[in-house]
């Protein structure tokens, strides 16, 4: 038997966090009661497009406990527009609209007063005189010549549109024997946490300091807040102690947080802006985004793909915020777990009159890996081969890491064909096979799910320099600091929000297993962004790796300090100074040892025992460089994106009843390697988690519009989410691959499961309906939809 | 108007408006913050509490209309300070959650499914918090939570071995 490899890591530990959960304990933002708080509530534009001609405050003021309307005109004049993603100046992007509203349920004005429900009754008292304008919803429409145009001053719809190259992909294509097109869609959902958004922002005018606590995971939000409301950063202080209930990207919040950090300076009291269910709908700058693909391979007669040219055309909404960049980050992964040689990759951005795009859960990774995954089951159908066996022949080969892939990623280590075994061996592929025909045989509709998918993680920011030139961002730094107090005890200090991600039980665990102490003496606490060393959240299943590499690396700085400490008082040279569980002995004289507790007090009580030029005291820091991150793209566009490669591969047995359209999960097994697992239980969660919101994404979320512009999922009576009823048991498949960039081998998971369920259960579907020659090649499969079609189909056979 | 309200076993005047929810009566008048709001129209569950024992939702409820019900808020299912529940504990040994929103009403609704059924099957978890909405884990630490639960409550109340 080997010894295990780490103490506490890949342990099966408790969750720090969860104690305060279980108890209602959890200091969400709407818990945070500040004493004369006074409360927003929002005046939305009713059209999808519409000049505002007058806004009448008039009755709304009036009313009782009403303190104040504030509009768009002079919320414009005071603050500067929010920070977008691309080089697109004449796209301004406003917490309120000025002169002009661009989607329905734009925000036009917000009502202060002492109350909610006083502040909804004063909003709809706002009287607004609109002037409708003509619109435009589709985004294939949006790009085409003659549009409604949404911003004038832009000239078109049109805010990125960018073609790539990588390979000799015309010869590729003129080589191959054979080739095929399609056109998928991926629709219009969000991950849409159970908590809303929401923000209070309290103003102090004698310490000249904005105090904002928020249910945020954004990237830079103190900078943005402070830009847009022209402060410095260092009179912004995010709590960081806010625990954020539910996001996977979607919680960005500034143009909610400039709202509520005007009106508090503005007023004087403390603002609250908590999201109604509605309003986080409509109105929250939340969807996520809406694709669509068009895709052209060539293949051989063994299904081997040589090359690709893939068009991805993004509807993006009304306002270009960070949204476009989702077309970036999927050039680190174009070519998904396949050895595709060359490929042509054309990126267009439009915007339309639908609510504004914002981040979700892999960044746009998740359609690309679906419209790759529908292309490879093409491939297998049009030359009559095992849907399997083509994966397996196009799958990049253990052997063959690090692997570069055409726009300039490597990927750093995999196994992708003993996943899938794994896989198939656990779950009896072939009874499987069996117990699908089964089910056909009893008049089911059928099919066996298949997607192996991929997971870049480790956020870097690459796509910003390779989408906006103007952009020569080259790190995405996380932190760690480290402090032992006079009494020995060690807290650790993480730099921004968590949304149930689980990382002050991922640090303590990593700074107990370097220190080799038990994990339970660590306290991690946040302190706010002024006292904050640099971080940029966890987004891009970036924290095992970021935060857990600085917590790592500071770790090692504590401890190299600490034996630097002993080997002096002792007087030996430090090489022979031995370090063990927390003490620090002569390797030549074990007995000659200095304990934890003698150490601290020397840092802390006895500079003159202290080394030439060691700082007293025990407090140490390390800010991290994302692994492999620095480089600026080629003038072709080829970078790397993120360090590190996880992969899933998800197998699934689904039925439908021809007469109700309806699929159901009858087995759900997946296999996921994710490198060293920190703590199996937050990622065993994660996988599960992401699969079910991907379940979702693929059968029942749906952002829908009416043809007048209108949202029509605007509660969760329309827009479903999947109730513990429509998640089956998954079975994970557990794998490990180090990554050879990272301190224990770990790589992410935040986003696991979500980046191959959609595509699992599309596959499952298509297979499930191929007897009766239908393939579905847009999300969301609606039950309604589904069973129009299996009506229509069997209605041809009669 | 004034009403009383009987929570977790305690009684409390409150001047309240007639359309205030409970949820909200709750969370702003006697400063229970653990039931939260999601939807606030009848579907996400995370407003759960107990009214004599059954799982309701305290946004779809005027507090007036709480009056003279024994409501139990997650609060009143804590033993003590710092002290967890079986149930709670059971959430806690399997995870069975994330950013733990949702989870006071989880734990409510598992309270009153096990109040009635000490041994529930899978399918009877599943349709007692199939009225929750949980996006972050996908169920099934929830699920494994509450069976657990179960499990240690059953042992714990079965007579010593002679």
């Amino acid at each position: 038997m080997t010894a295990p490899r780490f103490r506490y890591v890949s342990s099966d530990r408790r969750v720090r966090e969860d104690r305060r959960f279980v108890a209602g304990k959890g200091r969400f933002v709407a818990d945070i009661a500040l004493p004369g708080t006074r409360h927003v509530a929002l005046v939305t534009c009713p059209h999808p497009a519409a000049r505002i001609v007058a806004i009448d405050k008039r009755a709304a003021l009036a009313m009782p406990g009403v303190h104040y309307v504030l509009d768009g005109a002079e919320l414009a004049a005071a603050t500067l527009p929010l920070m977008a993603g691309l080089d697109t100046p004449n796209v301004p992007r406003r917490p309120l609209a000025v002169d002009v509203a661009r989607y329905a349920g734009e925000w036009v004005a917000a009502v202060v007063a002492d109350s909610r429900a006083a502040a909804e009754d004063a909003a709809e008292a706002v009287a607004i005189d609109y002037e409708p304008l003509p619109f435009v919803l589709d985004g294939e429409q949006a790009f085409a010549p003659g549009s409604p145009v949404v911003h004038e001053a832009h000239g078109s719809n049109v805010l990125l549109d960018r073609s790539f190259v990588w390979g000799e992909v015309d010869k590729d294509f003129a080589e191959s024997p054979h080739r095929l097109s399609l056109r998928v869609a991926w629709g219009r959902s969000s991950t849409v946490p159970v908590e809303t958004f929401g923000v209070v922002a309290s103003w102090d005018p004698w310490r000249e300091i904005l105090d904002v606590y928020a249910s945020i995971q954004m990237p830079k939000y103190p900078d943005q807040i402070a830009a847009a409301l022209k402060l410095p950063a260092s009179g912004v202080r995010v709590h960081h102690d806010v625990d954020v209930g539910g996001s996977y990207g979607v919680k960005r919040g500034i143009k909610h947080t400039v709202v509520a950090g005007y009106l508090t300076r503005r007023l004087g009291f403390p603002i609250r802006l908590i999201e109604d269910r509605l309003e986080n709908m409509r109105g929250g700058d939340a969807h996520g985004p809406e694709r669509l693909f068009d895709i052209e391979v060539a293949f051989d007669a063994a299904g081997v793909i040589r090359a690709m040219k893939m068009r991805a055309l993004d509807n993006v909404g009304a306002y270009a915020g960070r949204s476009p960049f989702q077309l970036g980050k999927p050039v680190g992964a174009i070519v998904g777990p396949y050895r595709i040689k060359s490929v042509a990759y054309r990126a267009i951005a439009v915007t339309t009159n639908k609510t504004v795009q914002e981040a979700v859960r892999a960044f746009g990774q998740s359609p690309t890996n679906y419209a790759i995954e529908r292309t490879i089951e093409e491939v297998a159908t049009t030359l009559g081969l095992d849907r399997l066996e083509v994966r397996r022949r196009n799958l990049i080969r253990h052997e063959e890491f690090p692997y570069l892939i055409p726009s300039g990623s490597t990927y750093d280590s995999g196994d992708y064909h003993a996943v899938i075994d794994k896989v198939l061996r656990h779950a009896d592929y072939d009874k499987l096979v069996a117990e699908r025909d089964r089910l056909r045989h009893e008049g089911l509709l059928a099919g066996i799910g298949l997607a192996a998918c991929l997971e870049p993680s480790g956020g870097n920011s690459s796509f910003e320099p390779l989408l906006n030139p103007k952009n020569a961002t080259t790190t995405w730094m996380d932190s760690c600091r480290i402090s032992v107090d006079l009494g020995g005890a060690i807290s650790a200090a993480i730099h921004t929000t968590s949304a149930g991600q689980g990382h002050e039980t991922m640090v303590a665990t990593v700074i107990g297993e370097v220190l080799e102490l038990d994990p339970e003496r660590v306290r991690v606490v946040r302190p706010d962004s002024i006292a904050s060393l640099p971080s940029n959240t966890p987004v891009g299943s970036r924290m095992a790796i970021m935060l857990g590499g600085a917590a790592f690396h500071a770790a090692e700085k504590l401890k190299a300090r600490l034996v630097a400490i002993a080997a002096h008082d002792l007087g030996i040279p430090p090489e022979r100074a031995v370090y063990r569980d927390g003490n620090v002995a002569d390797s030549a004289a074990p007995s000659a040892r200095r304990t934890w507790s003698e150490l601290v007090t020397i840092a802390h009580r006895h500079f003159h025992k202290l080394p030439p030029g060691v700082e007293p005291g025990l407090s140490v820091a390390h800010i991290m460089q994302v692994p492999t991150g620095g480089g600026l793209p080629t003038a072709d566009g080829r970078v790397q994106m993120y360090p590190c490669y996880s992969f899933e591969f998800h197998l699934l047995l689904l039925a439908i009843d021809p007469d109700l359209g309806k699929p159901e999960i009858r087995r759900y097994v997946v296999g996921h390697d994710c490198g060293t697992v920190i703590n199996p239980k937050i990622v065993r969660g994660m996988t599960l988690g992401g699969i079910a919101h991907g379940i979702g994404a693929a059968l029942y979320e749906e952002f829908a519009y009416d043809a007048q512009g209108q949202l029509m999922a605007q509660n969760f009576m329309d827009y479903l989410l999947p109730s513990a009823h429509e998640i089956p048991e998954i079975e994970i498949v557990h794998h490990e691959t180090p990554s050879p960039h990272t301190v224990f081998g770990q790589k992410g998971s935040g986003e696991s499961g979500y980046l191959g369920a959609p595509a699992a259960v599309a596959s499952g579907v298509n297979d499930a309906l191929r007897p009766l020659g239908i393939t579905v090649n847009s999300l969301p499969m609606k039950a309604a939809r589904l069973g129009d079609l299996i009506a229509a189909a069997r209605e041809k056979v009669k | 108007m004034s009403i009383e309200l009987a929570v977790n076993g305690q009684i409390h005047r409150v001047d309240v408006e007639p359309r205030m929810t409970l949820l909200d009566c709750l969370r702003d008048k006697l400063l229970l913050t653990g039931a939260h709001a999601g939807c606030e129209h009848g579907v996400c569950g995370a407003c759960t509490v107990l009214l004599d024992g059954v799982a309701v939702r305290s946004c779809l409820m005027f507090c007036v209309q709480a009056d003279g019900y024994a409501i139990t808020t997650i609060e009143g299912l804590t033993p003590a300070p710092g002290e967890l529940s079986v149930l709670q504990d059971a959430f806690c040994e399997t995870h069975g959650m994330q950013c733990g929103y949702c989870t006071p009403a989880m734990i409510l609704a598992a309270h009153a499914l096990l109040a009635g059924n000490p041994a529930p099957t899978r399918d009877e978890i599943v349709e007692a918090i199939s009225g929750n909405i949980c996006r972050c884990t996908g169920y099934a630490q929830i699920v494994e939570a509450i069976a657990l639960a179960a499990e240690r409550l059953r042992g714990a109340n079965r007579p010593a071995e002679p």
